[in-house]
């Protein structure tokens, strides 16, 4: 068959058309394709189009089963009200929960936008202080779970302490 | 005083501005599309108590944006002030600007703030740290959505990490007259780098002026961004500087005349379009960077700061009143000849 543009070159691509209403199919050479692309496609391709169409293709690897899918259609953030659907629609979140909310089905493809899922960049002063007291009592309190099980209570007692004195310093308790 | 555009600086010949805006969220509230205008309003007063007391208050305006005209709001959009996004925003925003306008916080713009910061030239370094120095204040007082995994947690999560968008406005006319733009359009994106127009995603490079940056915000310091987008624009820079040299070593003759013609026009055409009057003074810039166009002036000549006051809400402003379009194009051609510099003859 030859193209329907140039009559020239064999058609070897086939393209849909919605022409009032009606659908359509065309038949182009390679060049001619390429000429008229634009004309086919969404000229704008937006962020939340985008953003959407990533998550439409990792959903189906995630979730492969119906089921599944429809587990993860009815999750809805608890504090915000936001659906999966509704993020998808909008590609924007309704509140920073919404990121663990979604994290399992975001995580994949904000590793394909971004290259890495993990930040290296600047740490808040106050709030990073904060986490720092977190992270060193959570560290402590696994500490002290060991020391209880292998029965060395001297030890236990002075994570306890120290779990305390750093509760008490960043206003934990 | 004046604003950061209207100052002249070296080696802006073809980088024209630095730009760096960070996005943060309040950890208290919903992130704006969720938000209700009460609370939108209280989160607008919040902010802007905690600046206007932390600053030295003098320095920083608070900008009513229920009172600003709509002609004042796209003027401000056209000056790289505020996003067009944060004018058209359906619940209470707020806007705090310093009088050069060099640095802006809007609020409730699609995250909590946008910290902005403009530098003149090729200077995003500066851009940051002043950026940083009101991220700092404002974190003394505001409690941040952040996630030791993830960073800055932002309503979009193209943002998420560092939610920093840095960016160098760039103006590339040889460049872009050979061809050679469209090929380091399509590699750039290879760096994790985008490049729109003058005015924003989908506008053209209008007088060959383009904004290039980063698009990656997740797994790269702050530092690393900044410095993956300068080398990249240091290559750009090189290439356009050289194709500069090759034009006028190999064409010099109709350069000339085409800045000459370029220069004429806007010397004595009575209606010019803001696309024809970016053109032409993008032409002027060319010249008068590459020694063919010699001014009265003995100081450097902005051009740029001309290219900022001939767009539609801008003239307007200069002209202290609303105009029809057909009226615009013809204030535009007299603004322009009452601002030209002269050349020497
Ligand atoms: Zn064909
Ligand atoms: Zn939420």
């Amino acid at each position: 068959m030859l193209c329907e543009r140039c009559q020239q070159e064999p058609a070897t691509v086939f393209l849909n058309q919605t022409i009032d209403g009606k659908k359509k199919e065309i038949h182009l050479c390679n060049k001619c394709a390429m000429e008229v692309k634009d004309l086919y496609q969404e000229k704008d391709i937006s962020i939340e189009n985008f953003l959407s169409s990533l998550l439409d293709m990792n959903h189906k690897k995630v979730a492969p089963h119906m089921e599944q899918q429809k587990k993860s259609h009815v999750l809805q953030c608890k504090q915000c009200g936001m659906t999966y659907n509704e993020f998808r629609q909008k590609g924007k979140f309704g509140c920073h929960r919404c990121y663990s909310t979604f994290g399992n089905l975001l995580s994949p493809v904000i590793k394909r936008v971004h290259g890495s899922n993990l930040h290296t960049g600047k740490i808040p002063n106050r709030t990073g202080e904060k986490l720092l007291t977190q992270k060193q009592i959570r560290d402590l309190e696994s500490k002290l779970k060991q020391a209880v099980k292998k029965e060395e209570y001297e030890a236990a007692a002075g994570y306890r302490d120290a779990i305390r004195a750093l509760k008490k310093e960043g206003g934990l308790c | 005083m004046l604003k950061w555009y209207e100052k002249n600086a070296n080696n802006n010949d073809v980088v024209i501005s630095s730009r760096v805006r960070l996005a943060r969220n309040l950890e208290t509230y919903h992130f704006p599309s969720k938000l209700t205008k009460e609370i939108a309003s209280r989160i607008v007063h919040e902010v802007e108590d905690i600046v206007l007391k932390a600053s030295s208050s003098h320095y920083f305006e608070r900008m009513d944006m229920e009172a600003l005209s709509p002609l004042d709001k796209v003027a401000m959009v056209e000056r790289h002030v505020v996003s067009p996004n944060f004018v058209q925003s359906s619940i209470p925003t707020g806007l705090i600007l310093s009088e050069d306008e060099s640095l802006s916080i809007m609020i409730n713009e699609e995250d909590h703030l946008r910290i902005q910061s403009i530098s003149n030239g090729f200077n995003l370094e500066e851009a940051l740290q002043n950026a940083n120095h009101i991220d700092d204040l404002l974190e003394e007082k505001i409690t941040y959505a952040y996630d030791e995994r993830m960073g800055y947690l932002t309503a979009c999560p193209t943002n998420v990490g560092t939610g920093l968008r840095a960016s160098y406005m760039i103006h590339v006319p040889a460049l872009e007259t050979t061809g050679k733009l469209q090929f380091i359009l399509e590699a750039i994106g290879k760096f994790g780098l985008t490049v729109r127009g003058i005015y924003g995603e989908g506008s053209q490079g209008r007088g060959s002026v383009f904004q290039i940056s980063n698009q990656v915000t997740l797994g790269h310091s702050e530092e690393e961004i900044i410095e993956n987008l300068t080398s990249v624009t240091n290559q750009i820079v090189e290439q356009e500087r050289s194709l500069r040299k090759k034009l006028l070593s190999e064409k010099r003759m109709q350069f000339e005349d085409a800045v000459y013609r370029s220069y004429g026009a806007l010397t004595y055409a009575r209606i010019l379009s803001s696309n024809e009057a970016m053109t032409l003074l993008s032409d002027m810039k060319l010249g008068y960077e590459l020694g063919i166009l010699n001014f009265e002036h003995t100081e450097p000549i902005n051009i740029y700061g001309l290219m900022t006051c001939i767009q539609p809400a801008n003239l307007q402003k200069e002209m202290k009143r609303e105009l029809k379009i057909e009226e615009r194009d013809m204030a535009r051609a007299t603004f322009i000849r009452q601002n030209l510099p002269k050349i020497k003859t």
